[in-house]
């Protein structure tokens, strides 16, 4: 038997598959199955890399059918260098985190038991690997629920607070939604590429070559877009985002923001470039104007959060955005025929999918740490983690620094990328985008501004300054396995910002295979050095040597600071003769964003109310004073609550019919039988 | 036999079958309608042996002899014993608008005739004529159960209901295969079981048959 890359990803799933089942034997030994189940998950995670990596490395597109399934509809699976990538992105992740696992699951031994949390982790994992690998609209579902089913017990884990319950409900109705919208997607396609009488069209090799007549095509691109963009969590339908995510364990937490949305990203961009091939220039626009708005509000949101992980799901929704954004560009210029911006805009949309992975699961790592060390999520009683946890704040600033899209981390890399295919959008023949794109540059580059100010909260608020909490509990830093964990994906955050040719390179045969054309046609001639998507006289961005730059300058700043001894002395802090800080006067996460939330104040429902107390005889010297601050998002009301009460009002005029006499339900059926033989004379 | 007077017989006993239909309808005492319900059997299963003879089908007589034995001696003793036990014997049931119940009966018979019409005309069979009746008696089953409230007379309105149903298996097809009939029969004698077993439960938990007292277990808003 040879060696293929589906084969080695296939042995990565029943290795998957083997752990669930080895962990129903182990559930007495709770230490032991933590150990071998997430050995067992990170050793499959490393065969999927290998797997994914020499998938688009060689460039195969290797398919196998399965003898499983129903009868006559056996599961076929594919692997080609689109679905080798996030299998990559999926893997890369699931190591660091399985890895990081082994320290932080062993925080829940002895207060509850894990085997359930074991169980699903792998399940999960495994359900992700499927999906990238379904050929047909089958397995593709079946995999897609098995994902979803999944990670709604890992929300549900610690299922004995209301609100845990709750959010993993509303994250099981979303994701439904989202698949029956898939589901009828898939069977628009299945039935005009063989008709509706035959079944054969269930596999995605008939939907490729179907000739979709544009009416139908549209259906099936709207309702696959809205099903992947309930999972992605896109604006409005992100709202089981920011309720999941805290609630769930923090590896787990990781997984979902950092992988289980690019397995949306993933179905949208097989749908519409693979499956479907052909499509006007307007569907690239609504993905485009869609990606726009959540990278907006979605950042907006998050700098309005207090929650640490809340603040990361809402992060999650902006950089969802921005694939989506990347990703309708190229939609757009593909539509024009203009592969090579189409290829520039679709790299950068799947490098940012890499990237996001990888910076958004060590920021939810470090969160878990801090949420591990302190039980603590609320940033307003955090503060001076830095002293406690001096590796984490490294790690987390790290995350900080690469999600902010700052150079020399890999966050610049793709958000640079997009920014060159856009600049490159006056070549589009409609008036309509040429002014919509510069608009949406400048959104984005509003997105990076605001995203900087967000991380600054989030890390300043937490590491930096004194615990403003009442009680600073014992802090202990992360342990090994955690550490090496956030380590792993740290390193990769650099050497993705650092050496991006590689990646873009390798990554290249993607945008061949879909929309035509190479990307590194162009900028090949300058050597790995030098990033030049275009042409090197218009922009080029050497990751390495900015690298090293900013290197020297950190050295040439600690032998300047650090070389005289004396020159750095610890003072206490200077109160203005006041004399009497403390805690409770630092800075804090919602002063912060302060000045943001009254600029942007409009897009949220905003309670601000200040009570002194006592009222009475010296009003001018209040004792106490309260500050009450509620900020909602408008999509609730505007969206939900209308559809909310729809149902239940449907419920309620359905419920009447309910009458619970026996002789209502026997009239019910008599007056049926009469309507009937009348009608059938 | 001549087929004349077989079809003349077949009506006569149809025409008993209905007349026990809408005495059912309106009869308020318990043992009354096990008695109405005991002569409807009667008149079915000497209906059933008369088909089967002008027919020739003997299976009919297999028919005949089951009905006889399950709907006139069986059935009629579970409910008697099933009245004793649960001391309902002596009730009377409030029976609300009994003329206006009897002339919804009256409407429904004349729109059985009305829907039965087409086929009694195509039908080559001796027993065409009788198919309306057996019509008739389901629904007007059907329209006992829905008038009453006690739960023994809704079951009695349902084994009338399965009466009407054989009889129109009869007089349209001679009857339908052996095993189908035997499995009706089954069915009907468990149902009678399970239901007597109900009654019961339903006796000691509302204290009463009065099936409207199950309206409270309905969901509250």
């Amino acid at each position: 038997m040879t060696v293929t890359p589906i084969g080695i990803v296939s042995s990565a799933i029943l290795l998957l598959f083997l752990s669930v089942l080895l962990a129903s034997l182990l559930k007495n030994r709770q230490s032991l199955l933590i150990n071998v189940s997430f050995i067992m998950a990170s050793v499959s995670s490393l065969l999927g890399i290998a797997g994914g990596v020499w998938a688009v490395g060689g460039a195969f597109t290797i398919k196998l059918i399965l003898p499983l399934g129903l009868p006559d509809l056996p599961f076929h699976l594919r692997i080609d260098p689109l679905a080798g990538f996030f299998i990559t992105v999926i893997c890369l992740l699931s190591f660091f985190v399985s890895v990081y696992s082994i320290g932080y699951i062993k925080g829940y031994l002895g207060r509850r038991p894990v085997t359930r949390l074991v169980i699903f982790y792998n399940l999960f994992l495994a359900g992700m690997l499927m999906v990238v690998l379904a050929d047909d609209a089958l397995f593709f579902l079946i995999s897609w629920e098995v994902m979803a089913a999944a990670s709604y017990f890992l929300v549900m884990f610690e299922d004995e607070r209301i609100e845990n319950r709750r959010a993993a409900f509303l994250y099981m109705i979303v994701a439904h939604v989202g698949a029956i919208a898939i589901l009828l997607s898939f069977g628009v396609m299945a039935g005009l590429a063989t008709g509706f009488e035959s079944f054969n069209g269930y596999t995605f090799d008939a939907m490729r070559e179907a000739q979709l007549p544009l009416s139908w095509a549209t259906a099936a691109f709207l309702l696959a877009f809205f099903g992947f963009a309930a999972k992605a969590g896109v604006v409005p339908l992100h709202v089981w985002l920011p309720e999941a995510h805290p609630v769930a364990p923090s590896n787990v937490s990781a997984l979902m923001s950092g992988v289980m949305l690019k397995t949306a990203i993933y179905g949208m961009v097989r749908v519409t470039f693979d499956l479907i091939g052909t499509y006007p220039w307007w569907w690239g626009a609504i993905v485009l104007i869609l990606g726009l708005i959540s990278a907006v509000l979605g950042v907006l949101y998050a700098l309005m959060q207090n929650d640490l992980k809340r603040l990361l799901a809402y992060s999650s929704v902006e950089n969802v955005g921005i694939i989506l954004i990347g990703i309708g560009a190229s939609m757009i210029f593909t539509s024009f025929q203009m592969p090579l911006l189409a290829a520039l805009a679709l790299i950068a949309g799947l490098y940012h999918t890499m990237n996001h992975a990888m910076f958004k699961g060590l920021l939810f790592m470090g969160a878990g740490s801090v949420l591990h060390a302190t039980n603590e999520r609320n940033m307003e009683q955090m503060g001076g983690l830095i002293h406690r946890m001096p590796w984490t704040a490294a790690l987390f600033l790290i995350g900080c620094v690469s999600i902010s899209a700052l150079p020399p981390f890999n966050g610049f890399v793709s958000e640079w990328l997009m920014f060159q295919a856009f600049l490159l959008s006056p070549a589009l023949p409609s008036p309509l985008l040429k002014l919509l794109i510069p608009l949406g540059a400048a959104l984005l580059a509003l997105t990076g501004a605001l995203a900087a100010a967000c991380f600054v909260k989030a890390f300043g608020v937490t590491f930096l300054g004194h615990w403003r909490g009442h009680h600073m509990p014992r802090v202990h830093e992360a342990n090994w396995p955690m550490r090496t964990g956030m380590i792993l994906a740290a390193l990769t955050c650099l050497v993705l910002g650092v050496l991006p040719t590689f990646f873009i390179d390798w990554m290249d045969i993607i945008p061949e295979q879909l929309v035509g054309t190479k990307i590194s046609a162009s900028s090949g001639v300058y050597g790995w050095l030098w990033l030049a998507p275009v042409a090197r006289e218009r922009a080029s961005y050497s990751g390495t040597i900015v690298f090293i730059g900013i290197l020297l300058v950190v050295v040439a700043v600690y032998l300047i600071l650090h070389v005289k001894p004396g020159a750095i002395h610890r003072a206490p802090i200077w109160d203005c003769g006041f004399g009497k800080l403390n805690q409770r006067m630092q800075y804090s996460a919602t002063a912060f964003s302060m000045p943001l939330r009254r600029i942007f104040g409009f897009l949220f429902i905003i309670r601000e109310r200040v009570k002194l107390s006592p009222r009475g005889l010296y009003t001018a010297v209040p004792k106490r004073l309260n500050y009450y601050l509620r900020v909602r998002d408008r999509s609730w009301g505007w969206l939900y609550r209308p559809i909310v009460e729809f149902s239940f009002w449907v419920s309620r005029q359905v419920g009447r019919l309910q009458q619970g006499r026996i002789q209502a339900y026997l009239i019910y059926s008599f007056i049926t039988i009469i309507v009937l033989l009348v009608l059938s004379k | 036999m001549d087929l004349n007077i077989a079809a003349q017989l077949n009506s006569f006993l149809a025409a008993f079958v209905l007349l026990t239909a809408f005495g059912m309808l309106v009869q308020r005492r318990m043992f009354g309608l096990v008695h109405l319900f005991m002569w409807q059997g009667l008149f079915l299963s000497i209906n059933t042996a008369i088909v089967g003879f002008v027919a020739g089908k003997h299976h009919l007589y297999i028919s005949s002899v089951l009905t006889l034995s399950l709907k006139v001696i069986l059935l009629p003793y579970i409910l008697h014993v099933l009245i004793r036990r649960l001391k309902v014997h002596k009730e009377v049931e409030v029976v609300e608008n009994i003329p206006m119940t009897m002339l919804m009966g009256i409407a429904l018979v004349i729109f059985s005739y009305y829907l039965m019409s087409p086929v009694s005309q195509l039908s080559t069979l001796v027993t065409r004529s009788t198919l309306a009746v057996a019509l008739a008696t389901v629904m007007i089953g059907l329209l006992m159960m829905i008038t009453r409230k006690h739960a023994i007379t809704q079951i009695i309105g349902f084994l009338a209901m399965e009466n009407g149903l054989f009889f129109a298996a009869t007089s349209a097809t001679y009857g339908m295969p052996l095993v189908v009939e035997l499995g009706v029969a089954l069915d009907i004698l468990i149902a009678a079981f399970i239901f007597g077993i109900f009654f019961f439960h339903i006796n000691t938990a509302f204290d009463s048959l009065d099936v409207d007292q199950m309206a409270r277990l309905k969901e509250e808003d």
